[in-house]
């Protein structure tokens, strides 16, 4: 891995878009949709000048159906889209599951249910851990919190999708995607694009089988195994959760949040750091696998928990079921529709402080 | 008659796999995947096709052929396969889908990957009825067809008039070519396999997207032997769907 140490100016959606293309990513499908436009835009041009190819599909079943079909393929690809959109490309990300298509599909989280707003929210937790289509699967999730993380992210996505033959999915908001940061962008220096693909249709040739992407399975046992085949796998990623640990040692409190909601809660944990209040938090970066270990760990330290979200409680299911046997989170809701701020959270946060 | 004697004078051509089928007696979908296993072969294509399969009842198309596939969702295999042919453009790309899969759910999809001109090639098996699920209507049902979803047979006012695929297909600025066979005839499986040739030479030579429409029988859900299938096609079906090239880019001058 090389760094290239030129510093510059990008908003999240560009960053994501970039770390696309520092990744190899060949095809890029869209559609348009606030506040993700950016990412499909920048494809549009930097996938042809990488010898790829962009389309802007009819749907957002179409463009995830096209990732479906590029996957199959081998190839380096992705979609991005926001949260009606996500709710189309369901079908599609099903079907990668079920046919083990390795894809990277981004969602820019804006409020809903419905066509909600197009501002920051983070309603779609459930739908990006649980597996959002039909089914039983999961989907590597990111979520990143800053703009330079969304492009880290964005590298390892491409790696693990082909690694573990599975769709990765990168989960901002409207915030990280709008916001302007300073990144290092850094190339990967050993991407290999034919690795890890001995299983994805290239034609067939004398000397070997054909292939066949799939995900019906009738015959009596074959769709189990295919399940038990695919469980195991994700049992396998916990491994592979990973979380940021701020201030977290000495804290009697630790809040948990992730993405835009972790940066923001990092900034009120600072502040009651500096009236001595012994504040910390546990910012998930992959929000599945969820790194239940290390906040089991924290529990068992006797620390109390407060989880915040910009929905009406979703993660909290995760916090506590790691959590269950030793300890309970608090819950704070920031209304998905409201801008939340670091001065929003104190109330809440010493509430919680004080066992209120 | 010993067996030294015997000549072989028709066998299956290489790309279609020896095994038993699953189709109904009389279905023609067996003669359609024929027909593309032979001009696989005859084209030299075997190594370079990417096959996308659809839903209904040639869902198991790829049991059939020996090439490399990928099953798509109802309805999505031309957009499955735009992503096949953008990732892998040396490749051969065609999609095999029927009526329910192609002209209802997936409208939107045969419509746009046709208007965007995609170098791939949609087999189109219209057989005026949903088969797999158990005889439904379908968007190509004719007009008083009885179906389980339309007992009293089709009625125009209540359901919509039948589509033609390929004549809407035809209108569309990116296409090549389309046509409409028929496989109920030797004659007309003949024909058919040459429009079917056509369309593949369109996307081998890179000039844009070919689709054929295959009247097909559906003895099963038709309830009738397959004889009466083939004479209902002959009666029915050919009058309302009519045979012929709709589009040839090669006699208008191409696309640009
Ligand atoms: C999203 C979705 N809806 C419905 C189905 C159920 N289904 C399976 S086959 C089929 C109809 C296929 O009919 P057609 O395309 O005419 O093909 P045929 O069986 O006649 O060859 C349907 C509706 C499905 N598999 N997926
Ligand atoms: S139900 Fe109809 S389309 Fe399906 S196999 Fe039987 S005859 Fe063929």
């Amino acid at each position: 891995m090389s760094k290239n140490e030129e510093r510059i100016f990008v908003k999240g959606n560009e960053a994501i878009a970039r770390g696309a293309l520092a990744a190899k990513c060949k095809c890029f499908f869209g559609y348009p949709i606030t506040p993700q436009n950016d990412i499909p835009e920048f494809m549009s041009s930097a996938m042809i000048k990488a010898g790829g190819d962009f389309v802007q599909a009819e749907s957002e079943v179409a463009a995830a159906n096209m990732l479906l079909g590029a996957g199959a393929a081998g190839i380096r690809a992705m979609t991005s889209s926001s949260s009606p959109g996500m709710s189309l490309k369901q079908e599609a990300i099903s079907y990668m599951a079920g046919s083990e298509v390795p894809a990277v599909i981004v969602n820019i989280n804006r409020g809903g249910p419905g066509l909600g707003d197009i501002g920051p929210a983070q309603g779609d937790y459930y739908q990006s851990t649980r597996g959002g289509g039909h089914g039983d699967y999961r989907h590597f999730t990111f979520a990143p919190s800053t703009v330079q993380e969304a492009y880290d992210v964005t590298i390892r996505s491409f790696d693990i999708a082909f690694e573990h033959r599975t769709p990765v999915l990168i989960l901002g908001d409207a915030i990280l995607g709008q916001m302007k940061e300073p990144i290092v962008p850094w190339i990967p220096e050993d991407v290999d694009e034919e690795a890890g693909r001995d299983w994805a249709i290239t034609g067939k040739t004398a000397d070997r089988e054909k292939r066949l992407i799939k995900s019906l399975f009738l015959q009596e046992g074959e769709l189990a195994g295919q399940n038990k085949h695919l469980q195991a796998k994700y049992d396998d990623w916990a491994d592979l959760a990973e979380c940021e640990q701020f201030e977290c040692e000495d804290a009697d409190l630790i809040i948990c949040a992730y993405g835009s909601i972790g940066r923001i809660a990092k900034t009120a944990v600072r502040k009651f750091r500096k009236q001595g209040k012994k504040v910390g938090l546990f910012r998930p970066i992959t929000i599945y696998p969820f790194p239940s270990d290390d906040l089991k760990a924290l529990a068992e330290q006797g620390k109390r928990f407060l989880t915040i979200e910009h929905n009406l409680g979703q993660m909290v299911d995760d916090v506590r079921l790691a959590i269950r046997t030793v300890a309970d989170s608090d819950f704070y809701a920031i209304y998905p529709g409201n801008l939340p701020t670091p001065d929003e959270l104190e109330e809440p946060i010493l509430n919680s402080l004080e066992g209120k | 008659m010993s067996e030294m004697n015997e000549k072989l004078v028709f066998d299956k051509p290489d790309s279609v796999i020896d095994r038993p089928t699953h189709y109904c007696p009389g279905c023609h979908h067996g003669i359609a995947h024929r027909l593309i296993g032979e001009l696989i072969d005859e084209m030299n294509l075997a190594e370079k096709v990417l096959m996308t399969t659809s839903i209904g009842c040639s869902v198991f198309l790829y049991n059939y052929l020996n090439v490399d596939a990928v099953e798509a969702p109802h309805g999505r295999a031309p957009a499955v396969a735009t992503g096949v042919k953008r990732a892998r453009p040396d490749h051969f790309v065609f999609t095999y889908q029927g009526d329910g899969d192609l002209a209802s759910i997936g409208m939107a999809e045969i419509m746009h990957a046709a208007n965007r001109g995609e170098k791939m090639s949609v087999i189109f098996v219209n057989n005026t009825v949903y088969g797999m699920t158990g005889g439904q209507m379908a968007p190509t049902t004719l007009i008083g067809q009885m179906t389980t979803t339309t007992p009293g047979g089709r009625c125009q006012t209540h359901e919509g008039a039948p589509i033609r695929m390929t004549e809407i297909i035809a209108s569309l600025g990116g296409v090549a070519y389309a046509a409409r066979g028929s496989l109920d005839s030797v004659k007309n499986i003949r024909k058919a396999k040459k429009y079917i040739k056509k369309a593949f030479e369109f996307q081998v030579n890179e000039v844009g997207f070919g689709f054929v429409e295959l009247l097909s029988g559906c003895p099963t859900n038709w309830k009738m032997t397959p004889l009466q299938a083939n004479e209902r096609i002959q009666k029915d079906m050919i009058p309302y769907f009519p045979l012929g090239v709709y589009k040839d880019v090669s006699e208008e001058g191409g696309i640009c």
